[in-house]
């Protein structure tokens, strides 16, 4: 579609079917938006570190959402809401960049739909199951701190678009560190419960911490963030710990494909489908 | 048609007046969404949004808005750009945007903090939102997040009522 009325683009031409009922075609993110890739440009490492950033914000989203009906609050259930959703937002527009310069012509739908786990790039810390409030609190501010202090960085990047989402998504991840940050303070500093719980995951993404940081280096930013942090809430700061492999290798844990089961499994049963 | 109909500055207007899906007290020029409305040559109406956060879920609603309301208008060839530079900023929202917001009971933002490295803040910060409702000063943020990505809930400790806020970013 272009740019039609959604609803009525939605209500006309679907008579053969049902396949409108999820589907592709909706919406390009980056619809109207200059697709040149400036001369000199990596065409395929451009497109490799636009998909790993997408895949890590998309499977975050979806752990995300899984706190929607669970959360401790409604105002919690809120937030962890709204950060999905600024990721999943990212996400679409790092694939459809991805899309077009990997001379794929893939749209959004085919990286998030229809690749399997041994595909998807993301860091395995994302793909952890959530865990208690403690454990999901502990992953959104490594999460956030990392991709935050990236994300500063390629605001600068020679690609413009990767740089105009890079510059965009800073203002949106600094409200997520925020929230993380905030949370794991007052579960720090809060009652020996709470206190217990912070401090065992911290040691449970102590695995993680160093794939975050082979690929691009921010470690400094995060570590200080990190420190910062732990010191405010009474924690002791994660012992490093490396893990063989790498999710950004395509290395993962048993937890991703059971979650890509869920996300895919509407798109997977009907691959045709359009809105 | 006639031909006063194609005038650049009628769609120019036509365009600012479009109302927001979200926060329909608003037009998409109050929101400062609209970047850009210029014809070419051959009379296309160009018209450029930018989205307020990334997985804002209102941006097609608003190219179609923006299409349908053109053509209606008598201008046949109509086409939507998505501009993400520069990124959107609360800024943007007009001092007629912001006195709406206000009448409507959501408190307009304050100003966006500048480039550069985002510092992280643990101590509490008293940020000063007065109330829409009754004025008063004395008002705490409940949820930095709400309804949509781009307010926050806050509650007036002298009304006692709760209201939005529309975060600066």
């Amino acid at each position: 579609m272009s740019d039609d009325h959604v609803y009525l683009t939605l209500a006309e031409g679907h008579d053969d079917d049902a396949r409108w009922a999820y589907g592709t075609g909706f919406e390009d993110p980056l619809h109207g938006v200059d697709t040149t890739v400036p001369e000199g440009l990596d065409a395929g490492e451009l497109a490799a570190v636009c998909v790993a950033l997408a895949d890590d914000a998309l499977i975050s989203a979806q752990r995300l959402a899984e706190w929607i009906t669970r959360a401790p609050e409604l105002e919690e259930e809120v937030a962890l809401a709204n950060i999905g959703l600024d990721l999943l937002g990212q996400a679409r527009l790092l694939y459809s960049r991805a899309g077009q310069v990997d001379g794929t012509g893939r749209d959004e739908d085919a990286y998030a739909y229809f690749r399997g786990a041994d595909d998807f790039r993301n860091v395995r810390l994302a793909e952890l199951p959530n865990g208690d409030f403690a454990f999901s609190v502990v992953r959104l501010l490594l999460l956030a701190s990392w991709r935050l202090a990236h994300f500063e960085r390629l605001a600068s990047h020679p690609d413009p678009v990767l740089a105009a989402i890079a510059a965009k998504g800073v203002k949106e991840l600094s409200y997520h560190r925020q929230y993380a940050a905030e949370w794991a303070v007052r579960l720090g500093d809060g009652t020996d419960e709470s206190h217990r719980r912070m401090r065992k995951a911290l040691e449970q993404v102590a695995p993680y911490l160093g794939e975050l940081f082979t690929a691009y280096d921010v470690r400094d930013e995060v570590v200080a963030v990190l420190k910062q942090v732990t010191e405010a809430a009474g924690l002791p700061m994660p012992v490093y710990r490396p893990l063989p492999g790498s999710g950004r290798h395509g290395e993962h844990t048993q937890h991703l494909a059971p979650l890509l089961a869920e996300l895919q499994g509407v798109a997977r049963a009907h691959p045709e489908a359009t809105w | 048609m006639v031909i006063t109909s194609l005038d650049p500055r009628r769609a120019r207007r036509i365009a600012e007046q479009v109302p927001d899906p979200e926060l329909p007290m608003l037009t998409l020029a109050d929101l400062g969404v609209l970047r850009s409305v210029e014809t070419t040559e051959d009379g296309t109406v160009v018209a450029s949004l930018t989205p307020t956060y990334s997985g804002c879920p209102a941006m097609a609603e608003m190219r179609a808005d923006v299409s349908a309301r053109l053509r209606e208008a008598g201008y046949p060839r109509v086409e939507i750009r998505t501009v993400l530079d520069p990124p959107w900023t609360s800024d943007w929202i007009t001092p007629a945007g912001r006195r709406k917001l206000a009448e409507h009971g959501i408190a307009p933002p304050a100003p966006a903090p500048r480039g550069g490295p985002v510092p992280l803040v643990l101590s509490p910060t008293r940020q000063a939102v007065a109330c829409p409702r009754c004025g008063s000063a004395d008002t705490e943020e409940t949820s930095r997040f709400a309804a949509t990505s781009c307010k926050a809930l806050w509650r007036c400790r002298a009304c006692r009522e709760p209201f939005e806020y529309v975060k600066e970013i």
